[in-house]
């Protein structure tokens, strides 16, 4: 028999259009998605250089980061309408594929990619975003680039690649009750830091991610960037190809069958060896809020924010200092007595169905703490919709969520959606970066189930104990 | 992109870790269509008060540090978005190298497809440079060719690129146009998936 292989090494394999000896590989690319802000210089030097889009059926488009979530015909800022605009121009002049504003398919990048059935196990795919990581959920090798590799892809359809490393994130039994996969993803980064997985493809294995559901492995795999992996997969399996089955670009009839077979044969075999291993106890894991500036410093919820005497190293103690700082808070104070004002529910991390349902349980019949605002919005437009057909959007707006647009809003805040300089806000997003949702907004990362208990408390609160009778629905 | 050999300029310390690219460039300058002019925005929040005055406690905005080109941070630089933005207004504000114990992965590429030179160094010898350039005027030469970054005072120490890398940046090659030179296998390739 052959060499046991990982997932990553088979989708590699498969993909390598020309190796030579000390130059990375150039690898095909099946899957390009493009969005309007790291497009318009890849766009115009393919102009400047006379160059056409190569595979513009391997091309789709979208409006994400910079549309407004409350009237989307209106932009009001003229550089972002410029930018909207130009993506237009640029995807009509190269005949690449948009979901442009207005258009049912509209919705976040990564999001659209899956509900499309875009997305599929084996492929590359790449995007000029960094959490294109989330693609990986089905068994896909996807990654971020930067716009020069957006122009190289969209003139070659390749990409100039070093094999990767492969990094082996087992997590170990079961996670309890209340607990989720973002959970999961924020306790990883916490117990590992936020550089472990620099050089590394990730690929998520043990009982606790098979367990989880095709939604979740995308919560998980979006995350992998936080822990500094270009990529982060999970091997497919019949709840893969079940998720996909049916949906529009998906593969159908006879060809659906064929496809399977390929799929099947993906998933990383016994005995196959990687570069690294860690392990975690899922049972070990709360639900987790970040207290700081990057999204490593995270905690589970009975915690207390650290101190900077708890720090090794000079350099960690004053960036404790900072975050702290930063972040309004104090040392030793419990991460449950910190008030928010506001809460965010959406981005490509947790804007999915199942993500907008299990909040709308908790919400269900109850009201939002007066001193919070609270803003839910849809991954994408069918989302919106589908969420519309459930009552989804009466139990938010009942509460006294706001019920928004589809697109990225909060998550970076490059539209009208931002928070005031010095309020808190409970995300579901991914990142807790200074500023990334405003100019000294401070940002505290959580699961949907806990920004929706948040919002009703007007604090932190262990959403286990929070409303249990409705965690099991 | 501009051709790297060699490279002589002051140093600019930034002694952080983790320097994620929201801060290398807020995303509130995002929204252009150009390449160029991202210079002025270049760690915006840390360097402008909310009205837009330069913000006394940050080093950048420090006389003594005017003209720098070489630019020495902690561990994991440039880390989260892919935006090539942020090498973008690092190199439009006029910087030509960095060096950092490590880069993100995205950010690494980003830069290199851009021809500034990111140097690895272990944290020893960035945390030196970084000292000697809080104490002092600090000037490097960087030599690509020979792969040694030099002070005037007798420092000297050599560092690992990638030969890919390396030739990419002495020549300024086209990237896209080299790969096109293997525009045949691609279209073998396509022509198999059929
Ligand atoms: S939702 Fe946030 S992280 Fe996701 S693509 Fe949009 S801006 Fe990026």
């Amino acid at each position: 028999m052959s060499q046991p292989k990982t997932i990553v090494e088979k989708i590699w394999d498969q993909h390598v259009v020309h190796q030579e000896e000390g130059k990375p590989d150039l690898l095909y690319i099946d899957l390009h998605l493009v969005h309007e802000v790291t497009s318009p210089q890849a766009f115009e030097g393919l102009r400047m250089n006379n160059r056409k889009v190569r595979q513009p059926e391997k091309t789709f488009a979208t409006m994400d980061h910079n549309v407004p979530t409350l009237d989307r015909y209106f932009i009001k800022d003229p550089v972002s309408k410029k930018q909207i605009d130009t993506l237009k121009a640029n995807c009509e002049e190269f005949n690449v594929p948009l979901a442009d504003i207005g258009h049912p398919d509209q919705g976040i990048v990564h999001v659209i990619g899956p509900e499309l059935g875009l997305t599929q196990p084996g492929k590359t795919i790449v995007c000029g975003d960094s959490h294109t990581s989330t693609h990986g959920a089905f068994g896909a090798l996807a990654f971020g680039i930067g716009t020069s590799e957006v122009e190289h892809v969209l003139a070659t359809q390749t990409l100039w690649q070093n094999k990767p490393k492969t990094l082996n994130v087992k997590v170990n039994g079961d996670l309890g009750v209340g607990v989720t996969a973002k959970d999961l993803i924020l306790a990883i980064i916490a117990k590992f830091g936020v550089r472990f997985g620099t050089g590394y493809v990730i690929e998520y294995t043990g009982e606790a991610i098979r367990n989880l559901t095709v939604e979740e492995r995308m919560t998980v795999c979006n995350m992998s960037i936080e822990a500094g992996a270009r990529a982060g997969l999970i091997s497919p399996d019949e709840k893969t190809f079940e998720y996909i089955k049916g949906r529009r670009h998906a593969p159908a009839g006879e060809d659906f069958d064929i496809a399977l077979e390929k799929w099947k044969a993906l998933a990383t075999d016994e005995g196959a060896t990687y570069d690294a291993t860690v392990e975690i106890e899922a049972a070990e894991v709360e639900p987790q809020v970040t207290w700081g500036i990057n999204p490593g410093m995270g905690l589970p919820i009975s915690a207390n924010v650290p101190s900077p005497n708890t720090a090794k190293t000079a350099v960690e103690r004053e960036e404790i200092e900072r975050a702290l700082e930063y972040m309004g808070l104090e040392a030793d104070q419990p991460i449950s007595s910190v008030k928010i004002d506001h809460v965010f529910i959406g981005s490509c991390t947790n804007s999915r169905l199942s993500d907008l349902r299990r909040a709308a349980n908790i919400v269900r019949g109850k009201k939002v703490n007066p001193s919070v605002t609270a803003l839910v919005v849809p991954g994408s437009q069918t989302i919106k919709l589908r969420a519309e057909e459930e009552g989804l959007d009466t139990i938010f707006k009942e509460a006294g969520f706001q019920w928004r647009e589809a697109g990225c809003s909060m998550c970076l805040a490059m539209n009208d959606d931002i928070i005031p300089s010095g309020e808190r806000c409970a995300s579901t997003s991914n990142r807790n970066f200074e500023g990334r949702q405003g100019n000294g907004a401070r940002t505290h990362l959580v699961s949907p189930e806990m920004a929706a208990a948040a919002a009703i408390e007007g604090q932190f609160v262990d959403v286990r104990k929070y409303s249990a009778p409705t965690l099991s629905s | 992109m501009e051709p790297i050999r060699k490279h002589e300029g002051l140093v600019y310390p930034l002694n952080r870790a983790n320097i994620d690219t929201d801060q290398i460039i807020p995303k509130q300058f995002l929204k252009r269509i150009e390449r160029q002019g991202f210079g002025q925005f270049l760690f915006y929040n840390w360097r402008f008060e909310d009205d837009g005055t330069p913000r006394e406690n940050f080093s950048l905005n420090d006389k003594k540090y005017e003209g720098a080109s070489i630019l020495v941070a902690g561990e994991n630089f440039g880390c989260g978005s892919s935006r090539e933005h942020a090498p973008w207004a690092i190199q439009d504000f006029g910087f030509k190298v960095i060096i950092a114990p490590s880069y993100a992965d995205i950010f690494y590429n980003n830069c290199l497809k851009n021809g500034i030179l990111a140097i690895i160094q272990p944290e020893e010898v960035t945390e030196k440079l970084i000292e000697k350039a809080e104490a002092e005027n600090y000037t490097l030469t960087v030599n690509l060719e020979n792969q040694t970054i030099k002070d005037s005072t007798g420092f000297e120490v050599s560092f690992d690129v990638p030969e890919y890398h390396k030739e990419m940046l002495l020549n300024g090659w086209d990237e896209i146009a080299v790969t096109l030179t293997h525009e045949d296998k691609i279209s073998q390739y396509e022509a198999a998936q059929n």
